[in-house]
């Protein structure tokens, strides 16, 4: 039965975060940007709330029930209202769990969900992204070849999260041609991490370029074991997850340039009075409405475990789209101001860029 | 609970609306194109007898699944769903302005007898979305209102003003000065002496459907014909009790009009993508942008301005079946259709070339079809105003 009515558990985790994004991740976010660092007290803060521990089933140490993609795009969302570099921070556990989640082995779970369950931030992520043009998720050149009882992983990868922090990434490869993820854990020899990258937006956020210089990996390690994963789920998953955080980017970037136009005065009346600016106004709300119903229907089709590769690829193209053109006229709004420092737009409209290109960087 | 899930009833409504479509509207379609003012009368008198068995709808109060099978009607040809009898618009404005006595005397009538149909007069040659600038007036003479104006653009206004039986609301005002605290609507019947069917427009599209001007010349109806309060009340929004009535049925139309675009839409999305196939390009979902072709692309644009207007459609929709207020959500819909439609259409033909262009095949049929949705009910632009003063709180005095 057709409902567009979060449950009520769902709107209290949309007012917990929908707060915490406002008290918290609104207060600092521009300092975070442009010292390119996040206060641990926040990291520490948003992990005593449960983002990552609620995802996991009580047997394995957790808080959390069924897993639902839809719950984790409402709360995304919201969190990438507050900001898109902190989000992607706190949520990168997720990057890992929740693949260990889905496709594991019963003895992948056991060994490692337990330690994302504790009082202490435990630090994961995983490497899918390859510095070069034409990166397909689906036909990788980081190869992964089974070699007397354990895996070889040879090739680059780049924009990996934390990689610097993270007690274990999955690293996804090519094997055979088919793209499978490999459990990575912290001090893998053959696995050099490089120098932080610098990057247009999410620059409070560490990403990294890896190298895997014939890294050996336990045969165990193989995500979902000797049957692997069902990749494209998880791309799905991620779709879904960048979508709805381009929705709260983009829901961040309209709000602000909606008051500024309500507020300024041009020519004796507030410039939103002029429909030039107001229809802009307007298109950027149905457009950010559009992208948001679209990922809950391509949430709600995981949740039910129909095949939602064509909503989660409709929804992600069309909320790249959408962030773009939204952050882009919220600068426009604002004119001459959307361009200096001193209003966040500029910073918006730089994040909202970066979806086009952060393939697999968040997974709900 | 957020739910995507249709019922088992509603999956039903659309598989039979879609056979229905596919058998009795679509080998039609073209001629009904081509011979504008032909009458489809047994496509009519098919619809009706449904009408009669309790399969039809009344344009308002529709639920998820009458409104897909609207888009499904529409997908078959949305000219001859607009023959469809019933009371139209005019009950629409019925229900949501007239008494429980009204209601039942001038709605009884659609599910018995003959065809029927009713129909709204609102636009004037000298007013179209200013919907409060209308002329015609109504003036009270005893028991009587008299009728003075000319209305154009009147959808099924022909039908209604021919057959036995048939109704029009028109929107006058009784108090120029008033502005739109003037504005009320009234019922007048078919037959009624003083009213005469100026013109039948030849349109761009939905040809089946007629158009009609009708000028009203000391045209009299009973007193009790008034939907609505007969006073004149101001109230401290600059808006009145009688303009937003109207406004309120364009609430419940709006979402209809969003479906039925989709129907066009869809219809020319289909199509496209079953030519493409036979010529071995299936659509990749998944595949990285930069891999597509630049067919797979606009195809892919198509059906994803496509789904998102279906979206902000059925969440219009399903707001007001659970009776909460949705004229923004509304409006949002019905320009997000209006528009996304002509663009899916008009690309269609773009991309099927002599296909498309041809008026062998129904593709640039759909493309003269599709456009009336960016325009009835309120253009597209009328839609973004709404959309802007709410989502700005602004009023129509501080957002012109």
């Amino acid at each position: 039965m057709i409902s567009f009515s979060p449950s009520e558990d769902q709107q209290m985790i949309v007012t917990m975060v929908k707060q915490f994004a406002t008290d918290e991740m609104r207060k600092i976010y521009r300092h975070c940007d442009e010292s390119g660092e996040i206060p641990a007290q926040i990291i520490d803060k948003a992990w005593a709330m449960g983002f990552i521990s609620s995802a996991i089933p009580e047997k394995y140490g957790g808080t959390g029930e069924e897993h639902s993609a839809l719950t984790a795009s409402l709360l995304a969302e919201e969190l990438a209202w507050g900001d898109l570099s902190m989000t992607m921070h706190i949520l990168s556990p997720s990057l890992f769990v929740v693949p260990v989640l889905l496709m594991g082995t019963e003895e992948q779970k056991e060994k490692y969900l337990p330690a994302f369950c504790g009082n202490k931030v435990q630090v994961a992520t995983a490497a899918l992204m390859e510095p070069h043009l034409n990166f397909d998720a689906s036909a990788l050149t980081t190869t992964a070849e089974r070699k007397d009882g354990h895996y070889v992983l040879k090739g680059s990868k780049c924009f990996v999260s934390l990689a610097a922090d993270a007690s274990a990434m999955l690293v996804y490869a090519n094997e055979g041609g088919k793209t499978q993820g490999f459990i990575v854990e912290k001090g893998a020899a053959g696995l050099k991490i490089g120098e932080r990258e610098k990057n247009m937006g999410i620059k409070a956020l560490p990403t990294y370029e890896l190298t895997f210089q014939n890294c050996k990996v336990p045969k165990e390690n193989k995500l979902g074991g000797d049957k692997g994963c069902d990749f494209n789920i998880l791309m799905n998953s991620s779709r879904v997850a960048l979508s709805a955080m381009a929705v709260g980017v983009a829901r961040a970037a309209f709000e602000y340039s909606r008051d500024y136009a309500k507020t300024r005065v041009a020519f004796g009346e507030p410039i939103a009075s002029r429909q030039a600016i107001a229809f802009m106004l307007a298109e950027m709300a149905i457009e950010i409405d559009a992208a948001r119903l679209m990922a809950w229907e391509a949430a709600w089709m995981l949740d039910k475990k129909k095949d939602a590769t064509k909503e989660a690829s409709l929804v992600k193209n069309y909320a790249d789209d959408m962030v773009m053109k939204v952050t882009d006229w919220a600068v426009q709004v604002l004119g001459g101001h959307g361009y200096i420092r001193e209003h966040p737009v500029e910073l918006w409209f730089r994040n909202g860029r970066g979806f086009t290109t952060f393939d697999g960087m968040a997974i709900v | 609970m957020i739910d995507f899930e249709l019922t088992p009833e509603e999956l039903k409504v659309i598989k039979d609306a879609h056979e229905e479509a596919e058998k009795f509207a679509r080998p039609i379609a073209r001629y009904y194109d081509e011979h504008e003012h032909d009458e489809p009368t047994e496509f009519i008198e098919r619809l009706w007898q449904q009408t009669l068995q309790g399969q039809g709808g009344s344009m308002i109060g529709l639920g998820v699944g009458a409104v897909l099978r609207i888009e499904e009607a529409c997908w078959g040809d949305a000219g001859l769903y607009l023959t469809a009898p019933g009371s139209g618009l005019g009950g629409a404005a019925i229900l949501q302005s007239g008494t429980a006595d009204q209601q039942a005397k001038f709605l009884t009538r659609y599910n018995q007898g003959n065809p029927k149909w009713g129909a709204m007069a609102m636009t004037e040659p000298g007013a179209g979305s200013d919907t409060a600038a209308i002329q015609t007036t109504a003036v009270r003479d005893g028991n009587e209102w008299i009728l003075n104006g000319e209305k154009i653009f009147i959808t099924g206004g022909a039908r209604a003003f021919n057959n036995p039986g048939g109704l029009i609301v028109v929107w006058a005002t009784v108090d120029r000065a008033a502005g739109r605290a003037g504005m009320k609507p009234f019922v007048v019947e078919q037959g009624t002496p003083g009213m005469r069917l100026e013109k039948l427009e030849k349109k761009l599209g939905i040809r089946a459907s007629d158009t009609a001007a009708i000028v009203f010349d000391n045209c009299r109806i009973p007193y009790e014909n008034i939907l609505g309060s007969p006073e004149v009340r101001s109230t401290d929004s600059g808006s009145t009790a009688g303009f937003r009535r109207a406004m309120a049925t364009f609430d419940a139309t709006r979402p209809i009009i969003a479906a039925m675009a989709l129907g066009v839409a869809r219809a020319s999305l289909d199509f496209v993508k079953e030519e493409l196939e036979k010529q071995g390009v299936k659509i990749r979902y998944g595949v990285p942008k930069s891999k597509l072709t630049a067919v797979e692309r606009d195809v892919m644009d198509m059906e994803s301005a496509y789904k998102a207007a279906k979206m902000l459609m059925m969440r219009a929709v399903w707001m007001m079946s659970q009776f909460k207020p949705n004229s923004l959500e509304s409006s949002m819909a019905k320009a997000k259709a209006g528009l996304a439609t002509s663009r899916i259409t008009q690309k269609a033909v773009e991309l099927m070339g002599p296909l498309g262009y041809s008026r062998k095949w129904l593709l640039e049929k759909w493309m003269r079809d599709g456009k009336i949705n960016d325009i009835f009910e309120g253009t597209g632009q009328i839609n973004m105003l709404v959309v802007a003063r709410r989502v700005l709180e602004f009023s129509s005095r501080e957002l012109k």
